[in-house]
């Protein structure tokens, strides 16, 4: 499936809730289907996007958190995969799109392609749920599950390595500044607060 | 400072009393009492971490989400965050407040720590991230009070 299909596969579920994106395509497309304050992208520091779903994920245990990852950024933070799964909170759902690629820098295979299997990796760090999935249909059924079990969860979404800039996008970069994002969406968490 | 019970319970007190309610932290010989002070204090959450970058992330979470935070390494784990701290909390005017073992200074006995005590300060010049030196427990709250302000109104580590 193209990442583009995933995203509106599970848009309902983003709309609802918090979400920390990574850099690159990710951010581009799902900015792509209509911007919302409680989207987060962080567009640099590449694998740190579950740490920061995992500090918000702590700070407010009453807001639900989903880290939209890929598989290079995954792969530059795999001890990350521990300390989520160490504080496991119920609150974070973790999806991982694994292109197998650094698709935008080259696109370059990641070690996903000879051998590496994330979930594995997620499962044997010690996340208590984990899923692969490859179509929409089975991101949405997953996702569901996850949400429905109420427990960390990792999803591994086998997509293609595919990226055709949205409409008024250059490259990777939209309209939306990044600190217009930063501030926007740290207002937003302080009016879920009252 | 010598490293001790007190004076890690005087850094423990003064981060509470600032207002940290969160603290990430890799252990580090300095390091322990406070570590078992933020993993004993209800009102800290402590978050153990596989490497100290993961560190930058969290905190900047927590910033987001409104909560103040506090890191704790060594000063090798801080050179270990820099592209975190730099395209992460720099990039995104995000405040950290950071505690960093200075070790490798004059009196190290353990060689491997030497390197690192000679560019730490270095490092940080070049960043340009402002830096405090706590060496007497009277101004400890006083000094943390401070770099958290500064950090708060410069939004920048």
């Amino acid at each position: 499936m193209k990442r583009l299909e995933a995203l509106e596969a599970i848009k309902p579920v983003l709309d609802e809730n918090i979400v920390v994106t990574i850099m690159g395509a990710v951010a581009a497309e799902l900015q792509s289907l209509g911007h919302r304050p409680n989207w987060f992208y962080l567009q640099h520091a590449m694998g740190l996007a579950s740490s920061l779903g995992l500090g918000i994920a702590l700070s407010r245990p009453e807001l639900r958190v989903i880290v939209l990852d890929g598989d290079g950024s995954v792969l530059m933070n795999l001890g990350g995969l521990t300390t989520l799964a160490r504080y496991r909170p119920s609150n974070l759902l973790h999806i991982v799109f694994d292109n197998g690629s650094l698709l935008s820098v080259g696109g370059f295979p990641t070690a996903t392609t000879t051998g590496t299997d994330i979930a594995a990796m997620a499962d044997g760090a010690g996340v208590p749920r984990t899923a692969g999935v490859d179509s929409p249909d089975g991101l949405r059924d997953a996702v569901a599950a996850a949400l429905e079990s109420d427990t960390l969860t990792t999803i591994v979404a086998k997509v293609e390595a595919h990226y055709e800039p949205p409409r008024g996008t250059a490259g990777f970069v939209t309209n939306l500044t990044l600190l217009e994002n930063r501030f926007q969406f740290a207002r937003h968490l302080e009016r879920l607060r009252n | 400072m010598a490293v001790s019970i007190e004076s890690s319970r005087i850094i423990h007190d003064a981060l509470v009393a600032n207002g940290v309610r969160l603290v990430s932290a890799l252990p580090e010989t300095w390091l322990v009492h406070l570590i078992r002070m933020a993993e004993e204090d209800p009102a800290v959450t402590l978050v153990r971490l596989a490497k100290e970058e993961e560190g930058v992330g969290i905190s900047m979470g927590a910033h987001l989400a409104g909560v103040r935070s506090a890191m704790l390494m060594q000063n090798h784990g801080f050179l270990a965050s820099i592209n975190g701290i730099v395209s992460g909390a720099q990039l995104y005017r995000i405040p950290l407040l950071m505690l960093i073992s200075r070790r490798g200074a004059m009196g190290e006995r353990d060689p491997w720590q030497t390197e690192g005590g000679l560019v730490t300060e270095h490092v940080l010049e070049a960043l340009r991230i402002p830096y405090d030196v706590l060496d007497e427990r009277a101004t400890v709250e006083h000094r943390i009070g401070k770099a958290m302000t500064l950090a708060g109104s410069a939004l920048r580590p």
